[in-house]
């Protein structure tokens, strides 16, 4: 921290460059190209369809499959490919989160196959990668109480700051993940690194809604781009 | 008239209003589940999608393809998440239990009407109706479901242009399959305007544009 400014020069309430790109992929039903600072990641939904095998089918509802997954030249030191514990995790609670948004019971025995490869990473893959989701899902035409959008927030040099880069998250004292609906604001996902005080802990969420808002107005000005274009 | 776009948790309306289609209450307001295109018809709110698989109804006619045979019946893809059934008692011809496969096999395409959805989503697709038939010449391409409506437009509209400038008879599908049968290359041109349409399907002065490319 120099001057009140961060190690790239934003202000601590500043996030980075977003830009979103809906509609990417022709075989997908729906899909989302997101470039978040230094991240790029692809996400495709595919869906409602046939869950199979036949056991995993729920008589009730749809299945929500999300599938996290970080190229191995995603980062500086080639990472293994496949599935490890920290993509299994970030799996399920992604899963989790748009769960509690869709409207699972309309679609009885199918699945909704939601894939987010990340291709570059810098810090914060998991938010970006929830706002592509997000996005993805409401191209593919799949009903929804609201577009999920996440974003993080963190401390640093005792100074709590919305959205890490990566240096600022290996550095930094604290790093907390944020999902919301953001209509109602309820909490989709949350998840913490480090330690906070309590008051920070107020400070760094409130920050973190702040951002999600910010990033929710890309979300949809990013799917009115698109559909736009077709309705005129 | 302008459409509005509107994005799954949009408000779409208030308490004087009633959800209908792609629509939810909660609290007193009605929102959009979904992407689409805003319609109010008297007091109910819909919201037509622009986007997503095909969802059967009753009374559906769908073009469907014979994915198994089995001795009561056939299993029939008909381009949705679920499977649907048509048994022998609701296919056309006479035949005994264990003859289906003498009059359909795999990938045979016939053209169906959605009878029955149950609760748990098994769906039965009847032949006993005059348009329904086996699918032998011709023939058949896919296109978006949600576009569906266009393709056809207000009281069939568009189809009958396309119909009447190319002489193809031509055969849509609620489910985003459309039969076309007629001399080739004047089959070919029905294609590449359906596919304009599919591609252009919301925007304004289409059928003029339609015509145009069809030689009018």
């Amino acid at each position: 921290m120099k001057d009140g400014l961060r190690i790239d020069g934003r202000k601590p309430d500043e996030l980075r460059k977003i830009k979103i790109e809906a509609g990417v992929l022709y075989r997908a039903d729906g899909s989302c190209y997101i470039e978040w600072g230094g991240n790029k990641i692809l996400a495709a939904v595919y869906g409602p369809r046939e869950a199979l095998p036949r056991h995993i089918q729920n008589p009730t509802k749809a299945l929500v499959n999300a599938r996290y997954n970080m190229a191995s030249f995603s980062v500086e030191e080639r990472k293994k490919p496949g599935p490890d514990r920290r993509s299994t995790e970030i799996s399920k609670v992604i899963s989790e989160a748009f769960e509690s948004v869709i409207f699972t019971e309309l679609f009885p025995r199918t699945t909704i196959d939601i894939c987010i490869e990340v291709l570059d990473a810098e810090a914060g893959t998991r938010c970006a990668g929830i706002t592509a989701a997000a996005v993805a899902l409401a191209d593919a035409g799949i009903p929804m109480r609201d577009i999920p959008v996440a974003c993080a927030a963190g401390k640093v040099e005792g100074v709590v700051v919305l959205d890490l880069t990566s240096d600022e998250d290996k550095e930094g004292e604290a790093d907390l993940p944020v999902a919301i609906a953001p209509r109602t604001e309820e909490i989709l996902l949350m998840q913490m690194d480090g330690h906070l005080t309590y008051k920070e802990f107020e400070e760094a969420l409130e920050l973190a809604i702040k951002g999600c808002r910010e990033v929710a107005k890309l979300q949809k000005e990013a799917l009115l781009r698109k559909y736009s274009k077709e309705v005129e | 008239m302008i459409r509005k776009i509107v994005l799954p948790g949009s408000l779409v309306g208030d308490k004087s209003k009633l959800p209908g289609k792609g629509t939810f209450r909660e609290g007193e307001n009605i929102y959009s589940s979904r992407l689409g295109i805003l319609e109010e018809k008297g007091k109910y709110v819909n919201v037509i999608p622009l986007s997503g698989v095909y969802i059967p109804n009753v009374g559906d006619t769908i073009i469907g393809v014979v994915e198994e045979v089995y001795r009561n019946g056939w299993i029939i893809d008909i381009k949705s998440p679920y499977s649907a059934f048509l048994s022998i008692e609701n296919s056309p011809w006479e035949m005994g239990y264990g003859e289906t496969s003498k009059y359909l096999k795999e990938k045979d395409i016939i053209i169906g009407i959605i009878s029955n959805i149950d609760e748990a989503k098994n769906i039965d697709v009847s032949m006993k109706d005059k348009q329904c038939r086996k699918i032998e010449d011709g023939i058949v391409i896919d296109i978006q479901p949600s576009k569906v409506p266009r393709v056809i437009g207000k009281k069939g509209s568009m189809l009958s242009t396309i119909k009447r400038y190319t002489g193809c008879w031509i055969f849509v599908g609620q489910n985003g399959r459309i039969w076309l049968k007629g001399e080739d290359e004047k089959v070919n041109l029905a294609v590449e305007a359906i596919k304009k349409i599919e591609k252009e399907a919301h925007t304004f002065g289409l059928t003029e544009r339609i015509i145009k490319m069809l030689g009018g």
